[in-house]
């Protein structure tokens, strides 16, 4: 799976737990939770659930608590990708 | 099955746009379906994601307080230590499915107790109608080890008087119900199978905590959750996450937060006596293998020797045992009637008889006339409907003509019906009287009485045919339960809707300057219990009636005659010259609107939809009834039991 289509896929889950349009924001690598004003402590564990089950991973705390960018998210997701 | 919600259709696809039309819908003015609609799409398999979508048009939806049809508005605060802002939303969202419209109010936990008794506090004016108490065994101190039975007796009572002192601090600012948690035991031994023995065990520490909380709530203090149950049933490795509670003291992995607040909003649900009273068979493939039809009486497969026969006889033992519990049973079946009665009277293996079922519709007219036809004879909404049917058509085919009948999905395997009906828990009770588990019969007898009205051809004669017996008296310790019950379940035949916990009842039986009476009513068909309740206040000049309810089994009866009789006797006895009566508007109590205009009491006051209503009693004349009726305050002794 590349990484365009993993950002798209988080993209579409970042909708539905921010509960937004999808063409109301841009989703990039770059975004943070600075730019949404709905990603907040609580929505995040919204959020790594939902994408935990998407692409059926496990993160640890350590791997959630370095997270600072859309980025960091998809090269994780990537990174427990079966090779 | 029971995380993934599976008794309800998978979330639509387009959920997101279905859920973003109803929001601008709703922004320019509701439409008159808007409540129907979020309805059905509650009544999905929604992730935790979805829910708070919901929860936010939920509140959106409600004005001022007032819910749209087909919801009643609850207050709900949530108590506790951790994450509650997860929880909270998961509940509102989840409990449209069950018709209650939340908005929640969040506490904390060790904070609650104290914020309760600060009259100006903010829990106080919340305006609450239930709590719910949050509790975890890390929360408590249950999951460290006791050195000895006494350090493990003194952990218990100590974790079980926290939740008690929060609970009895909420409790004036609680309208309604108190709900209350077991926990779930932790996952690692300390021993290992020698936990279950050692009383310091963690193990064994919640285990004697969640029995103080259950018995608790027996007497009648508390509503129950019981999560350590839904831990188990999911499995308690799918249940704790410790990372989670590391993380975000969140007390279970969140992706059950659906299934959690499922089982929370049920009991909700249940308090406000929104659960499910019978339950309709499919035939075919559903209580037996094959088409009766088709295959005639001995092409069926029920019974021993086959495991698909085994599999139809499970659900039909599961039914029985929701009968013995109170839960009454009818058959829709597209069939022609002798061939769908024929396994009931002549099948060896059936264990349904049909003397088990209320009301029998085999017929070749659609699902949802015959469901609205089992309703009309039971006299009970079709909200109180289940339908258990194994056929995709017909279950879509009711599901839009009957919103509001409870329709499980069902597997392919009839082996998994049964658990597939109890995960969705249609039948949740908070409480279980003699009354209840004899409900059943009731409502057989109801559906014989109503087959004598329509053969009988005067209203009076069918109800002196009825033979009637009414006795009114004083509440005693035995019926206080049922009184109760009956108090805060009542919601049409009721002017008021004045609910009374058992113990403010109990203080307003003892109160000299009330008059609580109890009404039963006995026919030829049975005995229907106690099925009206009465309460006023005893002013010298006049009786305020406070509470004035009745079971809508017995309507039409002229029961509320007998009632008013009997007031008018009490009040005129002690000196008093009028009856005043109230009448408050609530979503479902219009069938009442009239009342005491129809029992000639003069219009004296009006404001908002609610009425005062006067009865002068040297004018009042008692009506001659078709039952005897005898009044308890009059002879004490023979109080009614």
């Amino acid at each position: 799976m590349s990484r365009e289509v993993i950002l798209g896929d988080i993209r579409e889950i970042m909708a539905d737990v921010f509960d937004m349009d999808v063409d109301d924001v841009v989703v990039t690598p770059d975004t943070t939770a600075d730019d949404i004003e709905e990603w907040d402590s609580l929505s995040h564990i919204r959020l790594i659930v939902a994408v935990e089950r998407r692409f059926k991973v496990k993160f640890t705390n350590a791997e959630i608590e370095r997270l600072r960018r859309v980025g960091d998210l998809v090269a994780l997701v990537e990174a427990k990708q079966p090779a | 099955m029971l995380k993934s919600l599976s008794w309800l259709r998978p979330a639509p696809g387009d959920f997101r746009d279905q859920a973003r039309a109803l929001r601008s819908e709703m922004r320019g003015g509701r439409g008159d379906d808007l409540g129907m609609r979020l309805y059905a799409l509650a009544n999905h398999a929604l992730d935790e994601n979805q829910l708070v979508s919901l929860a936010r048009l939920a509140a959106g939806a409600c004005d001022a307080g007032a819910a749209p049809a087909p919801f009643s508005a609850v207050k709900l605060g949530v108590f506790g230590d951790g994450t509650l802002s997860l929880i909270a939303p998961a509940i509102a969202g989840t409990a449209l499915r069950h018709r209650l419209a939340v908005d929640t109010f969040v506490g904390e936990f060790n904070r609650a107790a104290l914020d309760a008794l600060d009259p100006s506090g903010p829990v106080r004016s919340a305006g609450l109608d239930m709590a719910l108490i949050v509790s975890d065994a890390r929360v408590l101190g249950l999951d460290r080890p006791a050195a000895s039975r006494a350090a493990a007796d003194e952990t218990v009572e100590r974790a079980f008087g926290q939740v008690r002192r929060t609970v009895e601090g909420l409790r004036p600012s609680i309208g309604s119900a108190i709900l209350v948690q077991t926990v779930a035991a932790p996952l690692e031994p300390l021993f290992g199978s020698y936990d279950r023995i050692e009383p310091g065990s963690p193990l064994s520490m919640t285990a004697a905590f969640n029995r103080r909380v259950a018995d608790w709530a027996a007497d009648g203090g508390v509503v129950l959750v019981d999560v350590a149950h839904l831990a188990e049933c999911v499995g308690l490795e799918a249940w704790d996450d410790p990372g989670q509670w590391h993380a975000a003291k969140l007390g279970f992995a969140p992706s059950l937060l659906p299934v959690y607040a499922d089982v929370v909003a049920r009991a909700m649900a249940a308090v406000r006596g929104l659960s499910r009273k019978c339950l309709v068979l499919d035939l075919d493939n559903t209580l037996w293998g094959g088409v009766v039809g088709d295959d005639g009486l001995g092409g069926i497969v029920i019974g021993q020797g086959s495991a698909t026969g085994e599999a139809h006889l499970a659900v039909q033992r599961m039914a029985l045992a929701l009968r013995a519990r109170g839960v009454v049973l009818a058959v829709c079946s597209k069939n022609e009637e002798a061939a769908a009665r024929a396994p009931f009277r002549e099948h060896p293996d059936m264990l349904l008889r049909e003397d088990h079922i209320a009301v029998f519709q085999a017929n070749w007219t659609d699902k949802a006339a015959n469901l609205r036809a089992i309703a009309e004879t039971l006299n009970i909404g079709v909200d109180a409907l289940v339908l258990l049917d194994d056929n995709p058509a017909e279950r879509m085919q009711v599901r839009s003509e009957l919103p509001l009948v409870g329709v499980p999905e069902l597997p392919d395997d009839p082996a998994l019906f049964p658990r597939m009906l109890a995960a969705a828990g249609y039948f949740e009770a908070v409480s279980v009287s003699k009354e209840d588990r004899a409900r059943a019969e009731m409502y057989q007898a109801n559906a014989r009485r109503a087959a004598a009205l329509s053969a009988s051809a005067d209203v009076g004669a069918y109800l002196a045919s009825l033979e009637m017996a009414c006795a009114i008296g004083p509440v005693s310790e035995m019926t206080r339960a049922r009184v109760a019950q009956l108090v805060n379940k009542s919601n049409q035949f009721n002017l008021t809707t004045r609910r009374w916990s058992e113990g403010e009842l109990a203080a307003a039986i003892r109160d000299p300057a009330r008059h609580v009476a109890q009404v039963r009513l006995v026919d030829r068909f049975g005995d229907n219990g106690v099925i009206a309740v009465l309460i006023a206040d005893k002013g010298p000049d006049a009786w305020a009636i406070d509470t004035w309810l009745m079971s809508c089994r017995v309507l039409g009866r002229r029961v509320e005659e007998a009632c008013l009789a009997h007031l008018a006797g009490a009040a005129r006895a002690a000196g008093a010259r009028a009856l005043i009566g109230r009448y408050i508007p609530s979503p479902r109590n219009a069938i009442v609107k009239d009342h005491y205009r129809n029992l000639g009491f003069a219009l004296e006051d009006e404001s908002g939809g609610a009425t005062t209503w006067r009865l002068d009693l040297d004018r009042f004349v008692a009506p001659a009834l078709e039952m005897t009726v005898a009044d308890g305050f009059l002879a004490p002794e023979n109080a009614a039991a």
